[in-house]
């Protein structure tokens, strides 16, 4: 694969579609700038910041964007919020949807067939794949991204972060968390298996 | 289109490996398919939903035994064919044997930043009132294109309620294939999983956009 992607590329280069350079400045952002930390601060932040948390639900593409996440594969964003009744649980069934603003690109299983096919159907069995399972009464709600708006995951803030500031709280925060296939950590971690 | 693509609800793929992801990418080509296909985006010769169709349109067996990124090349490639861009031979030899076609833009490396955050939103001004309210009970239409469609199989010709609108989106199902953008309100259906699985499923309910021209009032009649 790498000769021909390297023989594809020099037809765009010396065609002009394409400068060498962007590609490069577009490898750097998606692999090193733009990633899950920026959803753990909007996480952090709606854990701390009730009247922020109540604006994320009720507009997350605006809320989202007064922390400087705006963009390509973020322009609709819908926060989904777990509570104890409810677990909600992301996936692109048909493609690779994903917020890229607040999580960066997706990670290879999201993008793979057995995520994909499987989480529609089987969210718990997913979850417990991923190491965590939930009280046999929660509800799992799945949100299949069919068009262009995104979801973001807000996960229960953990027990035990009474007092933590916003920064400690991003640090609990996991990517995985925010897609539904996994839960905050906790200072303390310990796992509740039913 | 009935694709490889469309996987919702299939089975036998195998555990997920949530450990394989070490690294966004497994090789430098990956990262290279990633970003020509966004630059190449960015030109104005297609749009995203010509590019996801690019993808989906591989034959079954091909779609299922390459990589994202395999796929991505491939799409990818099946574009510049199709725009005459480059042809077969070049892209093979990675030598010009014509002229560059004209293309409507070209993402300079100063731009990148800037276009990145402005992303492409799919909303457009509503030229209609919506048919459908929150709340409402719909059923997704029994259909089968052979062309570009969001609506999954899983889907189709199922009860939901309508839990969001979204406003008029660019629909994909034209724009994919040269009839433009042709904007539709689109909306959230909150499905009940045994309404699509029956008893095999572990899930409460599923939530998927739905276009309205993929949604209709159910059929009167006994239930």
């Amino acid at each position: 694969m790498e000769l021909r992607v390297r023989a594809l590329e020099t037809v765009l280069v010396e065609k002009g579609y394409v400068d060498p350079k962007a590609l490069d400045i577009l490898i750097e952002t998606y692999e090193h700038k733009v990633g899950p930390r920026n959803g753990a601060r909007v996480v952090a932040k709606a854990w701390s910041d009730p009247a922020y948390r109540q604006w994320l639900l009720d507009d997350a593409t605006a809320a989202i964007a007064s922390l400087g996440y705006t963009g390509r594969q973020g322009e609709h964003m819908i926060a989904l919020e777990n509570t104890p009744a409810v677990h909600n649980m992301v996936v692109c069934t048909l493609c690779s949807c994903y917020p890229w603003p607040v999580l960066g690109l997706p990670p290879v299983w999201y993008k793979s067939a057995p995520y994909r096919s499987r989480a529609v159907i089987d969210p718990r069995g997913v979850l417990r794949e991923f190491g965590f399972e939930l009280p046999a009464e929660m509800e799992f709600r799945v949100w299949d991204s069919t068009a262009e708006i995104r979801y973001l995951v807000l996960p229960m803030r953990p027990p035990g972060t009474d007092g933590l500031s916003e920064d400690d709280l991003a640090e609990l925060v996991t990517r995985d968390s925010m897609i539904g296939t996994g839960l905050p950590k906790t200072p303390e971690p310990k796992r509740e298996l039913t | 289109m009935n694709g490889a693509q469309d996987l919702g609800g299939m089975q036998a793929f195998g555990p997920i490996h949530p450990e394989d992801d070490v690294s966004l990418f497994h090789a430098d080509w990956e990262r290279r398919v990633l970003a020509m296909t966004l630059a190449m985006g960015a030109t104005g010769k297609w749009n995203i939903d010509t590019s996801r169709a690019a993808r989906e349109s591989l034959p079954p067996a091909q779609y299922l035994s390459s990589s994202y990124y395999e796929i991505w090349f491939e799409g990818l490639k099946k574009l510049l064919l199709s725009t005459g861009l480059a042809t077969a031979e070049e892209i093979e030899a990675g030598e010009l044997k014509r002229a560059a076609s004209p293309v409507p833009r070209v993402l300079m490396a100063d731009q990148v930043p800037a276009a990145l955050l402005r992303g492409g939103p799919a909303d457009r001004p509503a030229t209609a009132a919506a048919r459908f309210e929150v709340g409402d009970i719909v059923q997704t239409r029994q259909m089968h294109p052979s062309t570009h469609t969001r609506l999954p199989r899983y889907c189709r010709g199922k009860r939901g309620r309508i839990i969001a609108a979204h406003g008029t989106h660019v629909f994909p199902d034209t724009n994919a294939i040269g009839l433009g953008e042709q904007p539709q309100w689109l909306y959230t259906v909150r499905f009940d999983a045994f309404e699509l699985w029956g008893a095999d499923t572990t899930a409460a309910s599923v939530c998927v956009d739905c276009w309205e021209s993929y949604l209709d009032y159910p059929n009167a009649g006994p239930d």
